[in-house]
């Protein structure tokens, strides 16, 4: 029996000594053991860096990342439920920064202005103070981490403008002019007729988003504080007047060139169309400019030109509801008679914390969010179409290194981010809106009375009756002085 | 002393019987016992069930506000229903109504003439006259209202909204998906070469889930780069797209939904079909029945009451549609393929909690109206045909 004994204690000793020497014991990393799930929308856009990193991490943390995908129109309600609800099964989300309003406002979000001042490695001032003050604060506190520059602009097709002796579009009008000309040519050499203008205009996609990068050259032309949705003093809708009717004629207008199921394209559809060569215009962020460099599905590569957002040389006369000519009083910072007015639409995807999950979890997942905006990372990412991040640090516009070596040329560089910087500099830049709810007002009236009326179920008259009763309904049920309280403070209107 | 009548019994004719306490315990045990068995599932329906009902009607009373440390229902009354039917939501949830013509007024005056006709009929006739004919004249004014709503917006200069485009939905549906079916469980009933093949292929379709199916409709509906993109521009309609006009997209939401539930048409009458009994048929066929005449006489008559139960469970079903309408067009062009359950589905996801369980509510209230219409003017007499 001793025997049996002493052979089994030497079996074990070898096989404890043996896994010992097999498996040389690893040091214990900051984050071993925690779980960190992350919740953004289903790709391959913005999911693909977080999962194609999220391993990275582990390897120098320890942290295990797991990313959930829901599709984007469910993305805001998803995230709230899981913490109105107090589910708390997700500790972080990637989101859009409008949002955030109806996050922070109950105290679901992480506050991590400490955190942020004290983390060197993420080089917080080499963000673009536009993201570091609209996309990751609120009220003066930090809540997300930027990840992401969203500016829409205008993408033309520099091969083809050539060949047609037509300039890039300063302005809407030009924009109609140059999409007319290209219209039923063949653009990519296969042989059949190909399209003016693709715009994302599918219902309960992003079209409220395009007929704003339209709308805002007309409504705003006084610098940023001015505002492009409401009146300043009375939160009155700027959605009746003859400047937003004229907006949303061109808006209708770029259908004549567009594809014939075009109700039906979302940003997908219209970023296929054009890197596949079958637009010659588009109104995208600064996603088209990288997929078009993908040699996988470019056929577009290095004859892509980007622009700031065409403007006007009428603008809105909020005294009076009419459109009046722009000069040095009513277009201060007009360029050469044109009021540009780009539009930050959406804002950029941003990171956020789960104020619920405990605090170890809460570390991991700063911590992974800090990591995916470091410039090691975040450089090299805005550089790739898949990962739908644009430019938002300032080093990513300086020096073309990256560029070049994603498949850009130098000259196509310089045009992309000349466009954005164009963009971010601009005094006159339209804020998107963030204002409690904003949802209800951009996705759900905004967006339905759009697709009504390029459906032609309703006329503009009809359209603009319909957004504006439809604000005016939604700001009296939620509260006229708050919301206009919030309203001037995304601002940054103190009265 | 405890008697049998102490313990809820009945007792026997000769006056109460004494018990002795453990076996009055006993019986009356015994009588409770169904009850108490009972129990568990009475209480776990109305957890599941009713509980989520009520808390529903109250949520489409109020309307959800974020505050600071999390949110407030603030009760609102009747305001999200006000909102459907009288206020901003109206034209999106009921339509946009088209401008009276003699001939709305003629199909309006018919309507009511046969509804007028069908109350009178039902007061002379049936008995208990008050209650038969207070339900009858229900189903009048309700019917009534339906129809003149689906008549004036689907006029021109009319738009339908969401309740009409479900009820479209639904009975265009069904339509195509019963005549369907029946032809397809005919063919496939019959001993033909390759029928079982067949029978698998029919079922193919109901086989993936709903999300999966709109998706792959989605890619064959996508003229510019479907499979179907080099046919339709081989006739001539390259510069034609259903996605922009709204009876080409209804149409193709419709045609989506007939092909993911003609299937379970299919299969339930097959059933029926071959369930009937040989004897009839070859009874029919010594009589000298054609295949026609043996269908119509023979045939149809004895599958008639699964007929009625497989219309009616695709009914209450077909209101809830919302994948594909979701998936396809997002309701677009406009809102012209919007459900009823894509409109509570968008007004939920924007936070609007309350007009979205007015929406849904006012879903229920049409199912319930439409399947208790059809269960006592039509499913009685089908399944009692036989």
């Amino acid at each position: 029996m001793k025997r049996h004994v002493r052979l089994v204690l030497a079996l074990l000793g070898v096989l404890v000594l043996g896994s010992a020497a097999g498996t040389p014991a690893a040091p214990g990393k900051q984050f071993d053991g925690v779980t960190v799930n992350v919740l953004t929308f289903t790709g391959p856009q913005i999911a693909e860096p977080l999962q194609r990193r999220g391993p990275e991490f582990t390897k120098l943390t320890g942290a295990k990342i797991n990313v959930v995908t829901v599709p984007f129109s469910d993305l805001y309600q998803k995230i709230l439920t899981d913490m109105v609800t107090r589910t708390n099964s997700f500790q972080a989300f990637v989101f859009a920064p409008q949002w955030m309003v109806d996050y922070v406002t109950p105290g679901y979000l992480e506050d991590i202005t400490d955190r942020v001042k004290g983390d060197a490695a993420l080089q917080w001032n080499d963000i673009a103070p536009f993201f570091r003050d609209f996309s990751a604060s609120y009220a003066g506190r930090i809540y997300t981490i930027p990840l992401d520059g969203d500016f829409q602009m205008v993408y033309y097709r520099t091969d083809q403008l050539a060949r047609a002796g037509l300039k890039p579009p300063q302005t809407w009008d030009d924009y109609l002019k140059v999409a007319a000309a290209l219209h039923k040519k063949d653009l990519n050499g296969d042989g059949r007729a190909d399209f003016g203008s693709c715009i994302a205009k599918k219902r309960n996609a992003q079209s409220y988003w395009m007929v704003w990068s339209v709308a805002g050259a007309y409504l705003q032309s006084k610098g940023t504080s001015q505002g492009s949705f409401f009146d300043l003093d009375t939160l009155k809708p700027l959605t009746n007047n003859a400047a937003f009717a004229e907006a949303l004629r061109i808006y209708v207008d770029t259908g004549k060139y567009g594809p014939p199921d075009e109700l039906n394209w979302d940003v997908g559809d219209s970023r296929s169309g054009f890197v596949t060569g079958r637009c010659g215009l588009s109104i995208d962020w600064g996603d088209i400019g990288t997929l078009a460099i993908d040699p996988k599905s470019s056929k577009v590569k290095n004859k892509v030109g980007a622009v700031i957002l065409p403007g006007s040389r009428r603008v809105l006369d909020r005294a009076t509801g009419g459109l009046v000519a722009c000069n040095s009083t009513t277009c201060p910072y007009a360029t050469g008679g044109v009021n540009h007015a780009p539009f930050a639409a959406f804002g950029g995807w941003s990171g956020a914390i789960n104020k619920a999950a405990p605090d170890r979890v809460k570390a991991a997942a700063y911590a992974f969010l800090s990591y995916m905006s470091q410039r090691k990372q975040a450089n090299v990412d805005v550089t790739i179409g898949i990962t739908g991040f644009n430019p938002y640090r300032t080093s990513q516009f300086k020096g073309l290194d990256n560029w070049v070596k994603a498949g850009m040329s130098a000259s196509a560089a310089k045009n992309y981010l000349g466009a954005i910087e164009a963009s971010l500099n601009s005094p006159n830049m339209v804020l998107d809106l963030r204002v409690p709810q904003n949802q209800r007002y951009q996705q759900v009236v905004l967006d339905t009375a759009i697709a009504k009326l390029l459906a032609k179920q309703i006329t503009i008259q009809q359209a603009m009756k319909e957004i504006t009763d439809g604000w005016e309904a939604t700001t009296n049920e939620l509260g006229r002085d708050a919301q206009l309280q919030a309203y001037r403070s995304t601002l940054g209107v103190k009265r | 002393m405890l008697t049998e009548r102490d313990l809820g019994g009945t007792g026997s004719p000769n006056g109460p019987v004494p018990l002795s306490l453990p076996q009055a315990l006993t019986r009356w045990a015994g009588r409770q016992a169904g009850s108490l068995f009972l129990l568990p599932a009475v209480l776990l329906l109305m957890l599941m069930s009713i509980f989520p009902l009520l808390l529903s009607v109250y949520l489409s009373l109020v309307r959800f506000q974020l505050v600071p440390g999390g949110f407030k229902l603030i009760f609102v009354g009747l305001a999200n229903y006000r909102k459907l039917v009288a206020g901003i939501e109206r034209e999106h949830f009921l339509g946009l109504l088209a401008d009276l013509t003699p001939l709305i007024w003629g199909m309006g005056g018919a309507v009511t003439a046969v509804l007028l006709v069908f109350v009178i009929r039902g007061a002379a006739r049936m008995r208990p006259a008050v209650p038969r004919t207070a339900g009858r004249l229900v189903f009048a004014v309700i019917a009534g209202a339906l129809t003149w709503l689906a008549i004036r917006t689907l006029a021109p200069g009319g738009r339908p909204g969401t309740v009409i485009t479900t009820i479209l939905y639904v009975f265009v549906g069904i339509a195509v998906q019963y005549w369907l079916g029946l032809i397809l469980a005919y063919l496939a009933a019959q001993q033909i070469p390759g029928r079982r093949f067949f029978r698998v292929v029919y079922l193919l379709p109901m086989m993936i889930t709903p999300v999966g199916i709109a998706y792959t409709f989605r890619i064959m509906a996508d003229l510019g780069k479907g499979p179907f993109a080099p046919l339709w521009r081989a006739v001539g309609l390259a510069e034609v797209s259903w996605a922009g006009h709204a009876w080409g997209a209804r149409i193709v939401v419709m045609i989506g939904d007939i092909w993911q539930w003609t299937p379970f048409m299919f299969i339930v009458l097959l059933a029926a079909l071959e369930a009937q009994p040989q004897e009839l048929l070859e009874a029919a066929m010594m009589d000298g029945a054609g295949r026609w005449q043996t269908f119509w006489k023979v045939t149809w008559p004895q599958i008639l009451p699964v007929t009625s139960t497989v219309i009616l469970i695709r009914m209450i079903e077909a209101f809830k549609i919302i994948d594909l309408p979701n998936v396809l067009t997002n309701g677009g062009p406009g809102t012209a393929t919007e459900s009823l359950t894509l409109h509570a589905f968008i007004a939920w996801r924007t936070l609007d909690i309350g007009g979205s369980a007015a929406v849904a509510y006012s879903l229920l209230f049409l199912v319930t109206f439409m399947a208790l219409s059809y269960i006592s003017l039509v499913h009685r007499r089908l399944a009692g045909a036989v």
